[in-house]
C-alpha cells in the first residue's frame, strides 16, 4: 500500500481543538496528565481521561497540575498539563524554574488563551510567558494542527531538555474541524528513578550553572524555527506579505486569498533569517495576531519595517472583517462597504444563575442584608447581576477571602458587620484554604461563606476534592470542610441550606455581628447535577385569584418567573396592574420565591404535587 | 464549489450546538471540508447561543464573515433579529416559531419586540416559519425540535438523505435514535411543503 493510499483511508474525524490535543497527547504515548478545570481548557483532560493507558488527574489548582507532571517527566514519563491563561499565573512559579531543571520524559503545557474574554476576568497574551520563561511555543490554528503539534512539541521537550508551551485561543479549542487521526507513536519506555540532583535541585550554585544552559538551548531552538516544518512561506503576490500565526492565520487568510503568508508554528522563538527574507520578497509587510503586538515588537527589533497594531486592534477577538479593515486601511485601499446594521434595541440575554441554583436564595440574603461581598470566581460572580447584585469583588481564584481580611484590617470596627467573603468549594479547595488560614493565623474576623454545591459548576461540573469522586469516576476521599476549617483554628464553623431563607439569613446576621473569624457553609447540591438532587423537580405555580402583581418574587431574578401587564383583581377585590407566572418547563420547585412572597400566592412544591 | 455558511442562533438548551454538530458531521461523511464555532459566554442555559458552520472544498475561518451568511437557523425569534446583519442580501431564514423571554422581559422591565417575520422580510430575506415545538412534540419529545429544524434544513442542502440518517444515527444514544429520525422526517415533510 503506497503512502496516500494510507493516508485517505485513515480515519478522518471532526474534533474540537481541545479533543485534538488530547488526541495528540494520546498518539504522542503520554502516561501522565493533570489540570485544573478551565474555560476555555476543560474538555482537554475530560478527552484525555477517555484514552486507556493515561492517568488523568482533576488536580486542585494548576500549580499542583503543573509540579504533577513535572514529576512524572522527571520519571521519565511523558506528561501534559492544561490550563486556562490565568492558570499558568498560578503555575508560573514551577513553570520557570522547571525551564531550568528540564526533563527525561516530555512535558507539554497548553496554555488556553481567551482573547475576547468569553469567559475569563482578564485578556492576558501568554505567549510572552514563553519568552519570560525560556520555553518555546507552539501555536496551532485549527484542530488538525493542535494535533500534530502536540505531537511535535513532546518530541522537542525530550530533544532540547525543555517544557514545551502550546498555546490555543477559545476559538482554536472550541471550534470543530477535520482532523486525520494518527496511530500511536512507538515511544521508547525510559520511565525509572535517575537521581541528577545538578540538575534537578535548584539550589543558587546549580541553578547558575543551569543559566548558561538555558541560553544555549533557546539559540539552539532559534536554529530549528528557520528550518522546522510548521513555519513556513506560502509564496503570493509579493505587494502584500503578512506575518501570522494560529488561528490569526486562518484570518488573514480567508481575507486576503492571494496574499504572501509566513505562518509561524513556532511563535517563539522566532526565525529571524526567515523573517528577514519573507520581508525582503514583499512590498508591504503586515503582522496579524490577536492581543499583544508579541511577533511585531520582535520583529521591529530585528529592524524590520512591518506594520500591525496600528491597524490591527490589541484588544479582543480578531476575525476575518477585522483583519481585511485593518489590512486595507494599512494599504490605503478602500474599506469594504458593509451596509448592513444591528436591529438596534433589542432586550439583551445576559448569562443567569439556572432555575433552582442554591446560590440565589444565599445572594438573595446577602443582597437584603446590604452586605459588601469580597467574591470569587464560580457561577455565584454572576450574583454580580440585578436584581441580585450582591457580589462587589471579584479578581482572581481565592481572593475573596483575602479581600474581607484586608478590608477588616483597614477599616478596624467600621467593618464589622458589614463585610463578607464568599467563595465555591473547588473555588476554596484551589486557593481559598491559604487565605482561610490566614485569617484564623493573623487574627481576623472576616466572615466567609463557602458556597459548597459539590460540583466545579462553572466548567461543566467536574469533580474536586470535596465531591468523592476523581476525574475517571472512581470513588475517593472526600475533603472534610468543616474539619479543614476547624484545623486552621476557626473555631465559628456553621452549615445552613441556601433553600431555607430564614434559616441562612438568621445565621449570617450571627455570625457577621460576631468580632472573631467564621465560616458558613452554604451546601446544596448543583441544581445541574444529575445525582445527588434534593429538589421535587416538580414546578410550582402562582395563584391566579392571589398574586397581586407586587414583583417582589422577580427580585431573585430567577428565569422562571416572568410578571406580565393585565391589568384585573385579586379574589379578594386587590386591584392588579399585572401578575406574576411561573414557566413550568424551567422551574425545578427550589421555592425560594415562594418563601418571599408575602401573600401566599405561590404554590409551594407539594400542594403543586398534589394539585 | 464555494464555502457555505449557516449560523444557528437561539437561546441556551435549545439543543443548537447538538444540532451544528449533527451538521458538522453530515458534512464530513458528504466528504466536504468543515469548520464550526460556537459563541455562548459564560451561560449553560438561558443566555444567547450562536453557531457558525462552514462547509466547502476548503475552509479557513472558523466564523463566517458579516454580510455572508447563506442560511440562518433561528431557533427563537427575537435571536434571528439580532443576527440580521450577518446574513447576506436574499439570504434564506428558517425560523422557529418561539418566544422566550429575555430577563428584562420577564422582569417587565422591556417587552418583546413584535413583527419580527415583517422586519426579516423588509431586510430583503427568504423567511419560512416553523411550528418547531409542535412538531417536536408530534415526533415525540419537544426537545427534538432542533432536529426539526435540521428536517427543514435538509430541503435546502444539496446532500443525499441516507447521508443525514447516518448522521443523525451516529450522534444520539439508540433509544433516541427513532424519535430523531421522526422528528427529521417531519421537518423535512415541512420543507418539502413549503417550497
Amino acid at each position: 500500500m503506497s503512502e496516500s493510499t494510507s493516508l485517505r483511508e485513515r480515519p478522518r474525524e471532526i474534533l474540537s481543538g481541545n479533543e485534538a490535543i488530547a488526541r495528540g497527547a494520546f498518539e504522542a504515548g503520554v502516561r501522565v496528565a493533570a489540570a485544573y478545570p478551565g474555560t476555555p481548557s476543560t474538555e482537554i483532560l475530560e478527552s484525555l481521561t477517555q484514552y486507556a493507558g493515561v492517568y488523568t488527574e482533576w488536580s486542585p489548582n494548576e500549580k499542583v497540575a503543573l509540579e504533577v507532571v513535572a514529576g512524572a517527566a522527571y520519571a521519565g514519563a511523558r506528561a501534559l498539563a492544561a490550563m486556562k491563561h490565568v492558570g499558568v499565573n498560578v503555575a508560573a512559579d514551577p513553570l520557570f524554574t522547571l525551564s531550568y531543571t528540564g526533563l527525561r520524559g516530555g512535558l507539554v503545557l497548553i496554555s488556553a488563551d481567551d482573547p475576547e474574554l468569553h469567559s475569563s476576568q482578564n485578556e492576558q497574551d501568554n505567549r510572552h510567558y514563553a519568552r519570560h520563561a525560556k520555553v518555546p511555543m507552539l501555536e496551532p490554528g485549527d484542530s488538525q494542527e493542535a494535533k500534530d503539534f502536540v505531537r511535535l512539541a513532546f518530541r522537542l521537550s525530550e530533544k532540547f531538555d525543555t517544557p514545551v508551551m502550546v498555546r490555543t485561543t477559545t476559538r482554536v479549542s472550541h471550534s470543530k474541524t477535520a482532523v486525520i487521526l494518527g496511530e500511536p507513536e512507538d515511544v521508547e519506555d525510559q520511565r525509572g528513578i535517575e537521581k541528577n540532583p545538578a540538575k534537578l535541585v535548584m539550589l543558587p550554585a546549580n541553578a547558575r550553572r543551569r543559566h548558561p544552559i538555558i541560553e544555549q538551548r533557546m539559540s539552539a531552538l532559534a536554529q530549528l524555527a528557520e528550518t522546522i516544518e510548521i513555519n513556513r512561506i506560502e509564496a503570493g503576490d509579493p505587494e502584500l506579505g503578512i506575518i501570522t500565526a494560529g488561528i490569526s492565520y486562518q484570518y488573514a487568510r480567508e481575507a486576503f486569498p492571494r496574499a504572501s503568508i509566513l505562518k509561524l508554528g513556532m511563535v517563539y522563538p522566532l526565525p529571524s533569517r526567515m523573517i528577514r527574507k519573507f520581508a525582503g520578497s514583499v512590498r508591504q509587510l503586515m503582522v496579524v495576531e490577536e492581543l499583544d503586538p508579541f511577533l511585531e515588537e520582535q520583529i521591529k527589533a530585528l529592524g524590520i519595517h512591518v506594520e500591525g497594531k496600528e491597524y490591527i486592534s490589541i484588544c479582543g477577538e480578531l476575525n476575518a472583517d477585522h483583519v481585511e479593515r485593518g489590512i486595507k486601511k494599512a494599504l490605503g485601499e478602500p474599506l469594504p462597504d458593509i451596509q448592513s446594521r444591528p436591529v438596534e434595541g433589542l432586550p439583551v440575554r445576559p448569562p443567569n444563575m439556572c432555575p433552582g441554583c442554591p446560590h440565589r436564595g444565599l445572594f438573595y440574603v446577602l443582597h437584603k442584608l446590604k452586605l459588601f461581598v469580597a467574591g470569587d470566581i464560580g457561577c455565584y460572580t454572576m450574583a454580580f447581576l440585578p436584581p441580585l447584585s450582591a457580589i462587589d469583588t471579584c479578581l482572581c481564584m481565592g481572593a475573596g477571602i483575602s479581600h474581607a481580611m484586608g478590608m477588616s484590617k483597614a477599616l478596624g470596627d467600621a467593618a464589622q458587620g458589614k463585610v463578607v467573603a464568599v467563595i465555591g468549594d473547588s473555588t476554596f479547595y484551589h486557593s481559598g484554604m491559604t487565605g482561610l488560614l490566614n485569617v484564623a493565623y493573623n487574627k481576623g474576623a472576616a466572615t466567609v461563606i463557602i458556597l459548597d454545591n459539590s460540583s466545579t459548576a462553572m466548567t461543566g461540573s467536574q469533580e474536586n476534592p470535596g465531591t468523592g469522586f476523581t476525574l475517571s469516576g472512581e470513588p475517593t476521599v472526600r475533603a472534610d470542610m468543616e474539619g479543614l476549617a476547624r484545623s486552621m483554628g476557626i473555631n465559628r464553623v456553621r452549615v445552613v441550606s441556601p433553600y431555607q431563607l430564614s434559616e441562612t439569613e438568621h445565621v449570617v446576621r450571627e455570625e457577621i455581628a460576631v468580632p472573631e473569624p467564621s465560616v458558613i457553609i452554604s451546601r446544596a447540591p448543583c441544581v445541574l447535577l444529575k445525582s445527588n438532587r434534593v429538589l421535587s423537580g416538580v414546578p410550582q405555580s402562582v395563584d391566579e385569584d392571589t398574586c397581586r402583581g407586587c414583583k417582589q418574587c422577580l427580585s431573585i431574578g430567577c428565569p422562571a418567573l416572568e410578571w406580565k401587564a393585565e391589568e384585573g383583581y385579586t379574589a379578594e377585590g386587590k386591584k392588579r396592574k399585572g401578575r406574576s407566572f411561573i414557566n413550568p418547563l424551567l422551574c425545578v420547585g427550589c421555592d425560594v420565591c415562594g418563601q418571599i412572597c408575602t401573600f401566599g400566592a405561590i404554590r409551594r412544591p407539594q400542594d403543586s404535587a398534589e394539585a | 464549489m464555494r464555502v457555505t455558511n449557516v449560523l444557528m442562533a437561539g437561546v441556551g438548551g435549545q439543543g443548537i450546538i447538538m444540532a451544528s454538530d449533527i451538521l458538522s458531521r453530515l458534512m464530513l461523511i458528504a466528504g466536504l471540508d468543515v469548520k464550526k464555532s460556537e459563541v455562548h459566554g459564560m451561560a449553560q442555559r438561558g443566555g444567547s447561543v450562536t453557531c457558525h458552520v462552514r462547509f466547502g472544498p476548503h475552509v479557513f475561518s472558523p466564523l463566517i464573515k458579516q454580510g455572508e451568511v447563506d442560511i440562518l437557523m433561528a431557533f427563537e425569534k427575537m435571536e434571528a433579529l439580532r443576527y440580521l446583519y450577518y446574513l447576506r442580501t436574499g439570504a434564506r431564514v428558517l425560523l422557529n416559531d418561539l418566544e422566550i423571554s429575555p430577563p428584562s422581559v420577564c422582569l417587565g422591565k422591556e417587552s418583546y419586540p413584535g413583527g419580527i417575520p415583517d422586519l426579516i422580510h423588509e431586510r430583503g430575506m427568504r423567511l419560512l416559519m416553523i411550528p418547531g415545538l409542535t412538531l417536536a412534540r408530534q415526533a415525540g419529545n419537544i426537545r427534538a425540535a432542533n432536529v426539526v429544524l435540521l428536517g427543514v434544513l435538509s430541503t435546502w442542502l444539496d446532500v443525499e438523505e441516507g447521508y443525514w440518517t447516518e448522521a443523525i444515527e451516529s450522534s444520539f444514544p439508540r433509544r433516541l435514535v427513532s424519535i430523531n429520525l421522526e422528528a427529521f422526517r417531519l421537518g423535512r415533510a415541512a420543507g418539502i411543503q413549503a417550497s
